[in-house]
């Protein structure tokens, strides 16, 4: 009998995703010599643009923080089963309903505290709702949330945009909406000289609540049944279908956060969209990169972070071009995903797993 | 009214046919992949690096016709990643279609600075000329739908490749190549979504401009789905979605206010979300479209 | 008994000879050796998991083996895939049958040798060459019919007929007969019979004891992954054939009192119910069980018992009827509602129901009350520990880890978490579906020996099995079920094979 203590599993687990992001980043190497550029000169580059001064890792950490939000939305609903390809329209969704409350509602005197909890929790209901749409359809009518996850994305996209030039702006020359009241900012300056925002909080809380649902409360208990084998958990007693719901709802609550926190703590306001920009690609990128465990994705998050952020000063300093950031990320899901790939490490456990017909 | 009807009818007419173009061939691209069984939401990224590798073909040549190969050659080769990783490595294929998706992007920005050393768009290029009042690809995607209609379901061929993508399984126990047909499903998209990305920057176009797919190969996955994973009912879809999008651009000459244009965009999802739930109609997807097929020995 | 005779000199069809597979460190075929003559039916005999599908696989080109030789028509063949294998002759019907369910009869024969004119489908001289098959075999279709619309029985005869378009010589039939309503079993026997008068051979896969008998010539016996023995058929008993099989002298019989019924646990009444497709499977059942008691359903698979016992556990839901549990109404209730009245359930497929693989067992200790695992609504693993390690020490669960996935352990030992979690809950209620499919004897025996403990502890029991001898054995009263309907009740000492299967078939008991 082999070995089958969490232990084990659990360093199979971190080996995938650190080969595959040594791979992705081997690539990227790649494509900065084709380009012609010097790789140690990008790898000075983006030290120094992570780590060069206090302001530009905080730096790091503002384009962190989405990443966060946007992977734990879909290691979440990954869990249940579920594949969350929509974290770009609850993310949009949850920006408009923030801007809403931001722009719109005044809280009363002594109370502008409320103001960003409101337009948070707006945001995370908006983002719930566009999920639990999806979540809906599959425990109804069985629909796969892939498919309507990605219409629901244009569908956001367009809505978004409509809303934005009937209701949302002053004007028709400006392509962003109306400011949010000051009162619904989240604070910068955590790092002096950096953008960083009191949002790293927020998402690093997320994680942690994230977390305790999955692997703490009876809640996590059901969606991970059902993402694991439906036919134990409706035998179990779950009701499989209101887990489908529940784990969209949460997980879209998650995207959907992402979008309110960049909204108060960076934009300010509701920027003219006319393409969906890839913030649900990068949230899988994250989930899959920090198997789908809260303190991978963090952990994740902070890789893809630092790459993003520290783009523009490769850029300027070594040429790079910035399409090489996605091309690394790229190929770090491509080999996160060909699990196959990867059977060596996993070939004494699946010889024993097989089973004669 | 200002413009007499006839004239709006064909202006509607021309449109429609412009739009469906590119969304059709992509779909046909989806109906052999899935049909073969394996999902393909990488078609938005084969588009768009089939886009650009027909205008850096038709760059470099001078000819439209050897852009139009270069599509297919770099379209071929965006699917066969797609192929690799979720036959061979049995990659979760929404994940590989994902990463395709990404690549496209960040490889084809990357081929633009490179190449033209410039953000945005390429240097106008050749392009594929017109068969009286339209394009020559609006004919190839016509011919090619009947075509692909006529393999899936007249050939032995399209036969075979119809039974791995419902029990792939009994497929192997008769002795056909499950994988072989596979990777015959998903490189057929790649060889159909690079020629739509053709009809995008020389086609309707003479150059590669930054992001084109804008995601038109989701519309053509939406449209895959609601003509029911059959050429022909694919050639319908597209139409409608086609005309949904030149819509908006008639009722605007036509004076005609009140339905803003971002409803008509809508339309294809709402109504691909409205056949799935079973609303309108019923669509089901081959029975293993998505599940990767592993031998035992 | 063989009906046939050899009128021509036997001559050897196929040889096995030493054939090993192993599965890590599992030895599913352990030298095989086998011979088929031209024209027999022979019959393949053994438990689950003795190796014979492993053996028939190998045969047709979908394992490889590790060691041995096979001769096909006394020439060295290497079988390396299915075409390989169809291309010698061989064909095979797989216990799941390998049908295309939305292509027709037509296309699911043809495929992958296609009737062509000018290399494009030929459909109508394909539908013509069915139908001449058809007609020349006696195997009975409509070739334009859609597998997913036509019956189980049919959906046999394609499968054959795939075989005989391919120009099988041997056809390999895995359990055949373990899907087929009593009608269809006859039928098939029939068939069998026509096709070996006109020059073809058959091997057989069961572990039915009366196939062996009614339809086979030879029969050999294998017990884990050991050839026993090769045999004529003709002379032998069931008793004999079973000793040979299990490998020891006397099928299980379990020691127990007479049963001392108390209360009205379940009582079912005029229940109905619909399957996966639509038609009404379970028919106007009514039933009580009672405290202290095991009653057992017998009948052939797929006569209702599976719908019947997913309305009792809240897996479906009855179009009409009642089902109560300790007089509290539960129809159409959820599976927890149902669980939290008092009722056990060791579903029918432990791997898809019982247990979520991927979880440990102590998180599988909890599955069904988890809710009860959670203090102040915090999840307690401490909890699921501690009733995981009750399991494994109260029901000799091996390797005795609460931290293993239940994925690594072996089917036996994933049985005994489950009978161990639902007997520890207490129920009032047990049900228990085929709780000792496809385990080995010593399984088999420890589970039976807990259902009537629990029995004798004053619990009700209801006891669902496909094996006649498990019911017999058990069951203090026997009730019979037969197209959804229960089609009589006969107390378990009184109860014959003989009799049961008449029943079973549709058969009165006076027969």
């Amino acid at each position: 009998m082999p070995d089958q203590s969490k232990w084990k599993a659990g360093l199979r687990a971190i080996g995938i995703p650190v080969l595959a992001t040594i791979v992705g980043l081997l690539v990227g190497i790649l494509c900065i010599l084709i380009a012609g550029k010097d790789p140690v000169l990008a790898a000075k580059a983006f030290y120094r643009a992570v780590a060069g001064e206090p302001r530009m890792f905080g730096n790091v950490l503002v384009s962190t923080i989405p990443l966060i939000f946007t992977g734990l939305a879909v290691a979440f609903a990954y869990r249940a089963g579920l594949f969350n390809i929509g974290v770009e329209g609850q993310y949009l969704m949850a920006q408009i309903a923030t801007v809403v409350v931001g722009v719109w509602w005044t809280p009363p005197q002594g109370f502008e505290w409320l103001h960003p909890i409101f337009a948070l929790g707006a945001g995370a209901v908006a983002g719930a709702i566009w999920g639990g749409i999806v979540g809906l359809l599959k425990a109804w009518k069985g629909v796969h949330e892939v498919i309507n996850s990605i219409m629901m994305n244009w569908i956001a996209l367009f809505l978004a945009d409509w809303l934005l030039k009937a209701y949302l702006r002053p004007d028709n020359s400006r392509a962003a909406s109306y400011d949010l009241q000051q009162t619904a900012w989240l604070s910068q300056g955590l790092i002096e000289g950096s953008r960083l925002h009191t949002g790293i909080w927020i998402a690093l809380g997320t994680a942690v609540v994230v977390w305790i649902i999955l692997f703490k409360t009876p809640l996590g208990y059901e969606i991970r049944a059902v993402g694991h084998s439906p036919g134990a958990a409706e035998y179990g007693g779950i009701s499989v279908a209101r887990a489908l719901i529940i784990t969209m709802a949460i997980s879209g609550a998650i995207a959907g956060m992402a979008g309110s926190v960049q909204t108060m703590g960076l934009n300010h306001r509701f920027n003219e969209t006319t393409a969906l920009l890839g913030y649900g690609f990068d949230g899988i990128a994250v989930a899959l990169v920090g198997r789908l465990h809260p303190v991978g994705v963090v952990l994740a998050a902070l890789l893809f972070g630092a790459l993003q952020a520290s783009s523009g000063l490769m850029q300027a300093m070594a040429g790079v071009p910035k399409a090489v950031v996605s091309i690394v990320q790229a190929a770090v899901i491509f080999f996160v995903a060909a699990e196959g790939l990867w059977s060596f490490l996993q070939r004494r456990r699946a010889k024993k797993e097989v089973t004669p017909a | 009214m200002t413009v007499a009807f006839g004239t709006i009818l064909l202006t509607f007419i021309m449109a429609t046919l412009r739009a469906t173009t590119p969304l059709l061939l992509a779909a046909l691209g989806g109906v052999f992949s899935e049909r073969a069984g394996v999902v393909n939401i990488a078609l938005e990224g084969i588009m768009l690096a089939g886009a650009w590798g027909a205008a850096y073909f038709s760059f470099i040549s001078g000819s439209a016709w050897i852009g139009l190969l270069g599509a297919v050659f770099i379209g071929v080769i965006m699917a066969g990643l797609h192929a690799v990783a979720s036959i061979k490595y049995y990659a979760d294929q929404v994940v590989s279609g994902t990463a395709i998706n990404l690549l496209a992007v960040g490889f084809t920005e990357f081929m633009l600075n490179r190449i033209w050393g410039q953000a945005g768009s390429s240097p106008e290029v050749a392009s594929l000329p017109n068969i009286g009042p339209l394009n020559f690809m609006i004919y190839l995607a016509f011919i090619l739908a009947i075509v692909s209609w006529v393999a899936l379901y007249r050939t032995p061929w399209g036969l075979r490749l119809r039974s791995v993508g419902e029990h792939p399984l009994a497929a192997d126990t008769l002795g056909i190549d499950v994988f072989k047909m596979r990777y015959a499903g998903v490189l057929l998209s790649g060889v159909l979504g690079g020629l739509a990305g053709a009809s995008l920057s020389i086609g309707l176009l003479s150059r590669f401009v930054d992001g084109m797919s804008a995601g038109k190969g989701f519309i053509a996955l939406a449209a895959m789905i609601f003509g029911k994973w059959n050429p022909l009912g694919a050639v319908g879809a597209t139409l409608l979605f086609g005309a949904s999008q030149s819509l908006s651009v008639i009722f605007q000459l036509m004076g005609i206010q009140g339905i803003p244009t971002q409803f008509f965009n809508m339309l294809p999802y709402v109504l691909t979300m409205l056949i799935l739930a079973g609303f309108v109609g019923k669509s089901v997807a081959p029975a293993a479209d998505g599940i990767p097929y592993r031998k035992t020995n | 008994m063989g009906l046939r005779s050899h009128p021509l000199p036997i001559t050897m069809l196929l040889k096995l000879e030493g054939i090993t597979k192993r599965f890590g460190s599992l030895v599913a075929n352990d030298h095989i050796d086998l011979e088929i003559r031209q024209g027999e039916i022979h019959a393949l005999l053994g438990e689950n998991g003795a190796g014979k599908s492993t053996l028939m696989n190998i045969l047709y080109g979908l394992y490889t083996p590790d060691e041995g030789r096979i001769f096909w028509k006394g020439k060295e063949v290497k079988i390396r895939n299915p075409r390989h294998a169809i291309d010698l002759g061989i064909g095979m019907v797989h216990q799941h049958f390998m049908l295309i369910p939305v292509f027709t009869v037509a296309e699911n024969i043809t495929l992958g040798k296609e009737v062509t004119r000018n290399r494009f489908l030929d459909m109508n001289e394909a539908r013509k060459r069915v139908e001449e098959l058809s007609q020349r075999f006696g195997l009975e279709v409509n070739p334009d019919d859609r597998i997913e619309s036509i019956s189980v029985g049919q959906q046999q005869r394609v499968e054959i007929l795939k075989a005989l378009y391919r120009g099988a010589e041997l056809l390999i039939l895995d359990e055949p007969t373990a899907v087929l309503t009593p009608q269809e079993v006859e039928e098939l026997g029939k068939i069998m019979k026509r096709l070996v008068a006109q020059g073809h051979t058959i091997i057989i896969i069961t572990h039915k004891l009366k196939e062996v008998l009614h339809l086979a010539d030879r029969v050999t016996v294998i017990r884990r992954g050991k050839k026993i023995a090769t045999l004529d058929a003709a002379g032998q008993t069931e008793a004999e054939l079973a000793r040979l099989m299990v490998g020891r002298d006397v099928i299980l019989t379990v020691d127990k009192e007479p049963a001392k019924p108390g209360k009205v646990v379940l009582e079912v009444k005029n229940l109905h119910a619909k399957n996966d497709r639509g038609v009404e499977a379970v028919r106007d059942v009514s039933f009580t069980v009672r405290a202290g008691e095991i009653v057992g359903i017998a009948g052939v698979d797929g006569n209702g018992q599976s719908e019947l016992i997913a309305c009792l556990t809240g897996l479906r839901k009855p179009t009409s009827g009642t089902v109560t549990v300790n007089g509290q109404d539960v129809t159409g209730q959820s599976p927890r509602r149902i669980r939290d009245a008092g009722v056990g359930h060791i579903p029918e497929d432990r791997q898809k129901r019982g247990l979520v693989l991927n979880f440990t067992v102590a998180e599988n200790a909890a599955l069904g009350d988890h809710r009860a695992f959670a203090r102040r609504g915090w999840l307690s693993y401490q909890r699921m520990v501690d009733k995981a390690k009750e399991i494994i020490s109260g029901f000799d669960v091996r390797p005795p880890r609460h931290d293993y996935l239940a994925r690594s352990l072996s089917g036996g030992n994933q049985q005994k978490v489950i009978v161990g979690r639902e007997i520890l809950r207490n129920p009032d209620l047990m049900i228990a579906v085929q709780p000792t499919r496809g385990l080995d004897v010593g399984a088999i025996e420890f589970i039976h020996r807990n259902l009537v403990s629990e029995r004798d502890a004053g619990r009700a029991i209801l006891l669902v099995s496909l094996e006649l001898d498990e019911i017999m054995n058990l069951a203090d009263r026997i009730l019979v079920m037969y197209k959804g309907q229960i089609v009589a009740e006969v107390p378990g000492h009184e109860a014959t094979e003989e009799g049961l299967g008449l029943l079973m078939m549709g058969g009165s008991a006076s027969a």
